[in-house]
């Protein structure tokens, strides 16, 4: 597989067409890389840095600085759950309880087959609509019950053997 | 009950743009481009008397007026959604209710202050409302809102989302300016302030999403009519984030000046169980507490919580009932500054690590006596000190919590101290 396909690299143009400088262009390139790759590995930040012309020292002092980029890699599932004060005060910490007892795993953890890693996070900006948890950085899921949560990890599970067949 | 709403209209599909058009959406811009100047744009947001909503309550006109006038350089708008700080969470509201009248507001600014160019620097983990507002944005681009010769006018500026990556710290002016420019979200040593030097050096404002958003109706409506609404110091209205013990948590549009028991009891549907309140954040998270004596009576805008030793913050309200365990608030608040401290200044950079290892131990039980009023030194030590605000907001909850719930604390402390824990563990080094 090419590091960044036509398309991917089209985009990257037009991303660098927004900043009057192309090292601006590197938290969303980096996001593309940790979309395709699911984290950012050490051979990734060297050649991103051939791309933007950018020193790898530079990337990684970024890439680690910023909680979001994945240093190693995660569950295909990757459960993000807040335990800051609005979500403690309605179950926070008890439901990343229970979800890592489930899954048999600790904070930033991944389960034996790769498929699920759970995440201690900071305040997601949900807390009206607490507990809840973040999967892979995208979506939302609020209001959660511990029934809620065991229908959500199910579905989530089927749904990625079905895209892997 | 009737009340007055600028941001969050009820209109349905407001956030579709045939929608906002149809209710008079985008004919503010019209206006500024068509019949007034620039400073005109300036002056009557000067005299709506509008302050920022992203925290610091300064008065939007006249940061403005900061920015160079005649100068060869290109001047940039950041607008602020990183809506890091805990307890808030009002900016995802408008991208995903009323982005138009945020994409509205921030040509407006652009417009006043000669911008051709503005960055909304939006929180890595709001994925959704991202899409949602680049799809808005787009949709503004088609209809010819944003771009070249804006409704064939003069004025032409561009508009573009930078996506943050998980760091609180980059909500601060100008750590947000940093990762803008594809940095480490490093706070800079001010002055200079970002007027003079902001992104890539050349003169930036700062605006929070909320802020920007209320141009558009000042515009329309007049700086005078702004200005009546609410608090006459601090006027408008505000997205109370309301969370915690409350029956129906969310975001309430209402305006400044509200008591806060009115927030909570008549449109939160009161506190969950019918039970009593204990302590009430109005702010999001560093912002100092208040008692059940002081929420009873508090109004919520800047002079009456300034008032009372406290702020108003991003308006997140964080309500705990009786039965709040407060020295576990307090920790949890206090790991929070510890995690999101860039380390480049000392005090900071330990004092958040002290906080949160003592809070720990008394927590623990294994707390001192002579603990609580360590907390308030080191709190004390912190403040004022550092290169950034990110410092006092860590150094306020722990001192003003302390301070007004001493008893909690007092309770976890055993009487027989335990001599065994040696200070060198709690104060040992950050990352050990
Ligand atoms: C640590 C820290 C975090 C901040 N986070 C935010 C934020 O998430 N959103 C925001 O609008 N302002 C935040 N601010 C305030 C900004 O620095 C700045 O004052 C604000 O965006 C200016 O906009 P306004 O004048 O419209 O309020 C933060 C400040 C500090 C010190
Ligand atoms: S006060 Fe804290 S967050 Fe702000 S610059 Fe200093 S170390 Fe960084
Ligand atoms: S505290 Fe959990 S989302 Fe804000």
């Amino acid at each position: 597989m090419e590091f960044f396909n036509e398309i991917e690299l089209k985009k990257i143009d037009e991303i660098k067409s927004h900043y009057p400088e192309s090292k601006a262009a590197l938290l969303p390139v980096l996001w593309m890389v940790q979309e395709k790759y699911g984290w950012i590995s050490e051979d990734s930040m060297k050649k991103v840095g051939d791309l933007l012309n950018i020193p790898y020292e530079h990337i990684l002092g970024v890439v680690t600085f910023y909680t979001m980029y994945n240093k190693k890699p995660v569950g295909k599932i990757h459960l993000q759950i807040c335990t800051n004060v609005s979500c403690m005060l309605r179950g926070g910490y008890e439901l990343f309880k229970y979800v890592s007892d489930k899954l048999g795993i600790k904070n930033k953890e991944v389960t034996a087959d790769g498929m699920f890693s759970v995440e201690e996070v900071e305040c997601l900006g949900s807390c009206a609509t607490a507990p809840m948890l973040q999967v892979n950085n995208q979506n939302f899921y609020e209001n959660l019950s511990q029934e809620k949560v065991d229908k959500l990890i199910d579905s989530l599970h089927s749904e990625q053997k079905v895209n892997n067949t | 009950m009737e009340n007055m709403k600028i941001i969050l209209k009820d209109i349905p599909d407001l956030h579709k743009i045939e929608v906002y058009e149809s209710n008079g959406g985008y004919s503010a811009l019209e206006k500024a481009l068509k019949k007034m100047t620039p400073d005109e744009v300036i002056n009557e947001v000067k005299t709506s008397n509008l302050r920022g909503r992203g925290g610091a309550c300064f008065y939007t006109g006249l940061k403005w007026t900061f920015m160079p006038k005649e100068t060869p350089k290109p001047k940039y708008l950041c607008c602020n959604g990183d809506e890091s700080e805990p307890g808030s969470f009002k900016d995802r509201e408008i991208f995903e209710k009323n982005p138009h009248q945020f994409i509205e507001g921030t040509l407006l600014a652009c417009y006043a202050m000669g911008i051709k160019a503005a960055y909304v620097y939006i929180r890595g983990e709001y994925y959704k409302w991202i899409n949602l507002l680049q799809n808005a944005i787009d949709d503004a681009y088609k209809k010819g809102y944003i771009g070249k010769n804006i409704l064939g006018s003069e004025f032409s500026t561009d508009i573009y989302i930078h996506r943050g990556a998980g760091a609180y710290i980059c909500g601060e002016e100008s750590a947000l300016m940093n990762s803008v420019e594809g940095k480490r979200g490093y706070p800079r040593v001010k002055p200079p302030f970002p007027a003079a030097y902001g992104l890539w050096g050349n003169p930036t404002t700062i605006n929070n999403i909320e802020t920007l958003s209320n141009i558009p109706e000042i515009i329309k409506n007049g700086g005078q009519w702004f200005s009546k609404i609410g608090e006459p110091k601090h006027p408008g209205t505000l997205l109370f984030g309301v969370s915690g013990h409350v029956n129906k948590p969310g975001v309430y549009e209402l305006e400044t000046g509200t008591p806060l028991m009115t927030i909570i009891n008549d449109y939160c549907g009161g506190v969950t169980d019918g039970k009593e309140i204990k302590m009430v954040i109005p702010g999001g998270s560093s912002m100092p507490p208040l008692t059940k004596e002081e929420a009873l009576t508090i109004k919520m805008d800047d002079a009456s919580l300034k008032a009372i030793g406290s702020a108003i913050g991003t308006a997140g309200v964080m309500v705990m009932n009786e039965e709040a365990d407060i020295v576990k608030v307090l920790l949890r608040i206090s790991k929070f500054y510890y995690h999101e401290s860039c380390g480049q200044c000392t005090p900071c950079r330990e004092g958040t690590g002290w906080m949160m290892r003592v809070l720990k131990r008394i927590d623990e039980g294994k707390g001192r006596m002579s603990d609580l009023d360590l907390l308030i030194e080191v709190a004390q030590n912190i403040e004022g000190n550092t290169i950034c605000a990110l410092g006092d907001a860590a150094a306020w909850p722990v001192k003003w919590t302390i301070k007004k719930f001493r008893k909690e604390f007092e309770a976890k402390i055993p009487e027989v101290e335990e001599k065994s824990v040696p200070l060198n563990k709690v104060h040992s080094l950050r990352y050990s």
